[in-house]
């Protein structure tokens, strides 16, 4: 294990880059394991490297059917903020915040967290009344937000259509100064490396077909490379929750949806904030290459073809158009989808479920991304401990049977809408 | 975007129409209110074929059920919504 | 003479354009690459990373090096192909990437650092705190980027259009027209799109022949679209096609678009787009002057360019010897050809009596200086040599173009005779033809031949080299996604258009595997890059979503009031006096209300009519609260739940006779609550004998509030009014209105409805007898506070979507027997948990309290709540506001702070009923 640093970079380039070694192993999966996280997205293995790192479970494997962060985490758009309006939300959100923010440093894998500011626009008085609200319940629990004047955003992004004849005037805005961006990609390889490091088996190519149970309680899974035996089964496999669940014969109140992203050519430095809309679906920043990365709603429809609508990337366009009339001559390069879990209440699921030793991290809608060491830290708590973490307390199963749903947009069971 | 065959209507853009909820999932007034939940809130949610509620919101507004693959959104079936179903 | 220029005299060169503010000429159909060649231009742009000397190496949209700016002002499009835009008189071109200048870029001195900055070198440094990464990433985006980016909104149109066709053909080079021509001889309707400016494709470099015209296609029907790009195939046949109807930067003729984006459904898709010439992978493959053989042939057939007179060809396959020729005829030297394959094929055997050529003969580096190429040095069996030349046309060998049929799902095949995947079975109604199809020429398949890997660049506009790829592979990043975005290859502009093969080529000889089993990135739309404004086409600016007006809005835009949207409608917030503040003027209206009278435009409620033997069923499935008891002629309020058994929408319902009644909800909800009641009656309960219409926009709708509002009432209608919660028809300014005694206010009003197109008299009647009796016109902002009063919940303030029936107060309204939605959730235990926020009254001694502010016990205590609604008192003083508090109903009189840090205002509250007017509901009362 070579740390990484500047220095050994400068002396790597005297050698030709030659003496790195692998960033993590490529074993072969092992008879038991204390542990095992199925999903080798950025969620499993901050899991697993949690699990080694705080709980000193170190036998523990990470399965993955493909490439490690080949699923959402690689498929977003790479916005870290923890500004949501309802408690159980925003504090589990702002814990990952506050590990976003270490995070380079603790993986010796840098991350490029950049606290770039998370900007909400409002386009009516009553926009910036559901901003305030929503600031004021992040100030009262200790959470960095700031309404922000029309001047002032007319400062921080120039290019913003400030008239007020634009289609959606722009009164103000919400910044959440804490929150940015982060490169998605090297947060699965980071954490995969320091759990590699921590003795984690990160095992690719490796998809699981079934569950071993008995007597009520799970012993192992069935993989496409042979049977593995396991003390506790983590499923955080977001976006394709329904079907590993189904394995177990466990219906979720989840529902795979797509969700579609687009970056332009390179370009310049034109926005230096993330910029999202209070009414609109629209999120807009500019990674460190030069594209501009926009997302907009999901499809709306059940899905896992990774393969969206092209009414949506116009809907997203044309909204990106009129808050920032710039944008339209750039072109776009690529778009791509995600699978998504949309989850009935519109927030993430973090649970036992109905089998012993069994537990799932799912239904994070198109949230995940920022929530990443979050989710782990929450998760391998529960894995190791059996109880949930308190910040991940509100998001068991059951909320939906007893009626504590926690409904940031307030739309309901329609997955859908949220 | 999916070309869908709408029975009243014919063969229509997928932006006419609005997904709804899963057959599975329709709850009845004279449903226990335990499997009312269960039925709202439990999905297959597979990887393959499903039977789905969908309006033709933009068109002739009536409800029709798709049969559909939801890897390759082939639509296997597509008929208008029969209430025989619920009972 | 040395270097690229134009073939003989170039007297037909009329077109003025600017290089970096270098003025030149171009012939008419010159790409602008061409005309830089024909001007000797061979230094076109600088790399991203390393501010490599780039020059132009394809000839068509696969071209990796030469981007540059064309246009000025709010048509600025950076990062264009020069070899994919067409000079027009007057063009503007800039390079970009290069600091101060092309020539001489201080960019370049990242070379120097090029050890350091393998791939993933980022990943490895700048730690710390992310305030430090900050000022490291600002230099770095500083340094990336290409192109500067516009800073105006585009002064153009972009236009969508719909289309429809039998057949549609991908391509215009000779087996697209085959294709077309035979599809429109079987009567199809026929689409034949083409990314250049002219039909042909290889046919244009004197490649085959075409096998019909432009002309015969039309005439036989064939609908013909060029400078068109299919740039994505979706489901079921749709295809978005990009239509250039003027070049980069060019204005359009007046009024019209510049682009236009196609959606077009298509029966069968052939797809007829060729295939790309690969680059070979050696030192320094990256300079100007280094081209693709076919490039090389189009510049010289196609548009009299020679793009060097000193011509080494580098090659795998036959196909370069063509380039020879191409090159020998237009008086160019072609100084050696090195084939890499150690057989004389057939073809090279011929050209041995013509051409110096070598057999297993590799290039290994090139020499250059101020971006010209001088000599190449060339490995042949076991020898090294060196050739003077300022142009080496190569040829690694072609991959077909199988993005779009890989697009649609379809799978894909390895062909080793060609390196490359060809399609195999298609996911949709879509062949593929020609080169697209794989006929393309055979190439050598020995060992790959790389002394240098460090300065053999694969993908060359990201400057990834083959000895990044080995690193990456080193490192582990060894799935070919993980490899791609370790190292950036294949995410540039071009898509790796021209690097894929080559890095998969790379990565399975590091790997010891064939190329399939290396595997293969996905392709995704769109095939070139597609610009925003044509994605979002009509929709783009002040149309990015509707607008409605309302039936009454000009006579409202006749007051100047201040605007509020609200949905789709922009509504009067206040009708302010000159010099009268927003908050002055809503006081003066709502106190109108009170003391006088008030009218308000509530257009945009939404309304259904039901009617039918079984109308009153229909409704008692849709609303919570009793109906079916109503008498005829009466009405009451109800409210809706989902599913869930959240509030959905709450509003009136009335019975106008035995079987028709009237529904009314919130403007908001208005879509949601159209297709709730579709799905109630059509999925739930189609038995049932019943008609639902919307009628929201058919009927504008004014209230007429106030202690005097029967009396304004009956003047005008000549009867007497009707009782509260009453209804009658009646006649006002000669046109017939329903009148609904509602009131929302708190007192005596009336909502009265006529269809919108006539309504105008009607509100000009109520508006001048109003006026008359002292009252005025009033808007939202008043009605907002003259509900708080009452404390009626507004559905998204006080009904969130998160709150029951419970929460905010009616659950003494909801049916017992059930048989509504909602019913069965409502027993779930959380729902009566003690601490659930509940609807309360807060009221202070301040003139007013901030709305949404959270409800704490003292500053720093946890929240319990917040104000969902704030007002002042319409006639006493002090603030009073509605809002959601844990176990609220239970904590009347509790002291509280009103609490919004965000705008610094702390307010001491008192928990009261939400209720603060009229508590008895003595003032609507008849």
């Amino acid at each position: 294990m070579t740390r990484y640093s500047a220095l050994a970079l400068l002396r790597a380039g005297l050698t030709g880059q030659r003496h790195w070694p692998r960033a993590w192993r490529d074993p072969s999966p092992r008879p038991n394991y204390e542990v095992i996280v199925i999903g080798g997205g950025g969620h499993g293995l901050a899991t697993a490297y949690y699990l080694a790192k705080v709980h000193g479970i170190r036998n523990v494997a990470v399965l993955e059917r493909g490439w490690i962060g080949g699923g959402n985490t690689g498929r977003n758009t790479t916005i870290v903020r923890s500004n949501y309006r309802l408690p159980a939300l925003h504090n589990l959100f702002d814990f990952a915040l506050g590990l976003w923010e270490g995070m380079s440093d603790e993986l010796n894998y840098n991350v490029m967290f950049s606290p770039r500011g998370a900007l909400f626009l409002g386009h009516s008085d009553a926009d910036m009344t559901a901003l305030a609200q929503r600031g004021d319940a992040l100030r009262c629990d200790g959470i960095d937000a700031e309404l922000m004047t029309a001047n002032q955003l007319r400062e921080l992004v120039p290019l913003l259509d400030m008239s007020p004849a634009a289609r959606f005037p722009i009164h103000g805005g919400l910044m959440q100064p804490r929150g940015g961006t982060a490169r998605h990609d090297a947060v699965a390889w980071g954490y995969a490396r320091a759990a590699d490091r921590l003795g984690v088996d990160i095992i690719q190519n490796c998809e699981v077909t079934g569950f071993t149970v008995a007597g009520g309680r799970v012993t192992g899974v069935e993989t496409t490379r042979g049977a593995i035996g396991a003390g506790r089964v983590g499923i955080c496999v977001a976006g394709n929750s329904g079907p590993v669940a189904a394995l177990a014969g466990i219906r979720l109140p989840i529902e795979a949806q797509t969700l579609q992203a687009f970056v332009t050519e390179p370009v310049k430095p034109m926005i230096d904030t993330v910029i999202m809309s209070q009414s609109l679906h629209c999120y807009i920043s500019q990674s460190d290459k030069g594209g501009i990365v926009l997302g907009g709603d999901p499809d709306q429809f059940p899905s896992y073809a990774q393969r969206g609508l092209p009414p949506r990337i116009a809907q997203a366009a044309a909204e990106a158009i009129a808050l920032v009339p710039a944008l339209s001559r750039l072109r776009m390069v690529r778009c791509w989808a995600g699978t998504t879990d949309m989850s009935f209440d519109g927030s993430p699921i973090i649970s036992a479920l109905p089998v012993d030793g069994l537990y799932l991290n799912g239904g994070w809608c198109y949230g995940g991304f920022k929530a990443t060491p979050g989710s782990g830290y929450t998760y391998a708590h529960l894995l190791a401990t059996g109880a949930a973490h308190p910040l991940a307390a509100p998001f068991a199963l059951d909320r939906f049977a007893t009626g504590a749903t926690i409904d940031e947009t307030g739309v309901g069971f329609m997955p859908q809408f949220h | 975007m999916m070309r869908i065959d709408c029975p009243h209507c014919g063969p229509r853009a997928q932006s006419e129409f609005g997904y709804e909820r899963t057959l599975d999932s329709i709850v009845t007034l004279d449903m226990p209110a335990d499997e009312a939940m269960a039925r709202l809130y439990a999905r297959a949610n597979p990887r393959g074929l499903d039977d789905e509620l969908w309006r033709h919101g933009l068109g002739c507004r009536q409800w029709i059920v798709l049969r559909r693959h939801r890897v390759t959104h082939e639509i296997v079936g597509v008929a208008a919504f029969d209430p025989a179903i619920l009972s | 003479m040395n270097g690229p220029g134009r073939i003989g005299r170039d007297e037909t060169a009329t077109l003025r354009f600017t290089f970096d503010g270098r003025s030149l000429c171009a012939r008419p159909g010159d790409t602008l690459a061409a005309a830089l060649l024909a001007n000797g231009v061979g230094l076109v742009a600088r790399s991203f990373k390393y501010h490599r000397p780039r020059g132009i190496m394809a000839a068509g949209v696969e071209e990796p090096n030469a981007l540059v700016t064309v246009g000025e002002g709010g048509r600025t499009e950076p990062n264009t192909r020069a070899t994919d835009v067409f000079v027009y008189e007057g063009m503007v071109a800039r390079s970009q990437n290069r600091w101060p200048s092309l020539a001489f870029d201080l960019g370049a001195v990242n070379a120097l650092a090029a050890p350091v900055l393998a791939a993933g070198f980022y990943y490895k440094t700048f730690f710390g705190p992310p305030a430090r990464w900050m000022v490291y990433e600002k230099l770095i985006r500083r340094a990336a980027g290409l192109g500067k980016p516009p800073t105006l909104a585009d002064p153009d149109r972009h236009q969508h259009r719909a289309a429809f066709c039998d057949v549609l053909v991908v391509g215009g080079g000779p087996a697209g027209l085959a294709a077309a021509d035979d599809a429109a001889r079987g009567g199809a309707r026929v689409i034949l799109v083409e990314q250049d400016r002219a039909l042909g494709g290889c046919a244009l470099r004197g490649d085959g022949e075409m096998p019909t015209s432009d002309a015969a296609l039309r005439a036989a029907g064939v609908r013909i679209l060029t400078r068109t790009t299919a740039s994505g195939v979706w489901d079921h046949g749709f295809v978005t096609l990009a239509e250039r109807l003027v070049e980069p930067g060019e204005a359009p003729p007046p009024g019209q678009p510049a682009q236009r984006l196609w959606h077009v459904r298509a029966e069968r898709i052939v797809l007829a787009t060729g295939a790309i010439e690969r680059p070979v992978t050696f030192a320094g493959n990256d300079r100007p002057g280094v081209m693709l053989s076919q490039a090389v042939r189009t510049y010289i057939r196609r548009f009299d360019v020679l793009p060097g007179r000193r011509v080494v060809i580098a090659t795998n396959n036959d196909d370069a010897y063509r380039t020879a020729e191409a090159v020998a005829a237009a008086g160019g030297e072609v100084v050696a050809i090195l084939d890499s394959r150690p057989d004389f094929t057939e073809v090279a055997r011929a050209a041995k009596e013509r051409f110096r050529v070598h057999t297993n003969a590799f290039p290994h580096s090139t020499k250059g200086r101020s971006g010209r190429l001088r000599s190449i040095g060339a490995d042949i069996w076991t020898e090294r040599h060196s050739f003077d030349a300022d142009l080496l046309a190569m040829s690694g060998g072609f991959t077909p173009v199988v993005h779009l049929h890989s697009q649609a799902g379809g799978k894909l095949d390895w062909r080793a005779d060609i390196q490359a995947f060809v399609p195999g079975a298609s996911a949709q109604a879509i062949t593929s033809v020609g080169g697209a199809a794989g006929e393309v020429a055979p190439i050598g398949t020995n060992a790959v031949h790389l002394p240098h890997p460090k300065h053999s660049f694969v993908d060359f506009q990201n400057d990834v080299t083959a000895a990044d790829i080995d690193l990456a592979w080193q490192e582990g990043y060894r799935s070919v996604e993980h490899l791609k975005r370790y190292t950036t290859l294949g995410m540039a502009t071009d898509q790796g258009k021209t690097s894929n093969m080559a890095a998969l080529a790379r990565l399975a000889s590091v790997a010891g595997v064939d190329i399939p089993q290396a595997g293969l990135t996905t392709f995704r739309a769109p095939f070139t890059p597609l610009a925003l404004g044509a994605l979002a086409g009509p929709d783009g600016g002040g149309h990015a979503a509707p607008r409605r007006r309302l039936a009454l809005h000009d006579r409202h835009a006749a007051l100047a009031p201040v605007w509020q949207p609200l949905g789709y409608w922009d509504r009067p917030r206040a009708y302010p006096a000159a010099g009268e503040s927003l908050n002055d003027a809503a006081i003066r209206e709502a106190r109108a209300v009170r003391t006088s009278a008030g009218i308000i435009d509530v257009s945009t409620l939404a309304k259904f009519a039901v009617s039918g033997p079984d109308a009153a069923a229909l409704l008692e499935m849709v609303c919570a609260t009793g109906v079916a008891k109503l008498g005829v002629g009466r009405g009451r309020y109800t409210f809706m739940l989902r599913d869930d058994g959240m509030v959905m929408d709450d509003g009136t319902v009335w019975r106008l006779d035995e079987t028709r009644w009237l529904l009314t909800s919130s403007t908001g909800g208005a879509d949601r609550m159209e297709a709730h009641l579709s799905y109630v009656h059509r999925v739930l309960a189609p038995h049932l004998r019943v008609s639902v219409v919307a009628q929201q926009e058919h009927f504008a709708g004014i209230a007429l509030a106030g202690p005097l509002a029967p009396t304004i009432l009956a003047g005008l209608t000549g009867q007497a009014p009707p009782a509260h919660m009453g209804l009658a028809e009646a006649s006002i300014a000669a046109v017939r209105v329903l009148i609904l005694a509602a009131s929302y206010s708190g007192e005596r009003a009336f909502e009265i409805y006529a269809p919108g197109a006539i309504a105008g008299p009607v509100w000009d009647a109520l508006d001048r007898a109003t006026c008359a009796q002292g009252g005025c016109p009033y808007g939202l902002e008043a009605l907002e506070f003259l509900r708080i009063e009452k404390g009626h919940v507004v559905i998204g303030a006080e009904a969130d979507g998160r709150t029951t029936p419970h929460d905010l107060g009616l659950g003494r309204m909801l049916r017992k027997a059930g048989g509504y939605v909602g019913a069965q959730a409502l027993g779930r235990p959380a729902l009566s948990a003690p601490d659930r926020l509940q609807l309360v009254g807060l009221e202070t001694a301040e003139a007013s309290l901030p709305e949404g502010a959270m409800l704490v016990a003292r500053a720093g205590a946890p929240v319990e709540g917040h104000v969902t609604s704030a007002a002042q008192r319409v006639l006493g003083q002090g603030g009073i506001a509605l809002g959601l508090l844990a176990g609220g109903r239970a904590r009347l009189g509790d002291r509280l702070i009103a609490a919004s840090p965000t705008r610094g205002r702390h307010v001491a509250v008192t928990v009261t009923q939400p209720l603060f007017y009229d508590p008895e509901g003595e003032r609507y009362r008849d």
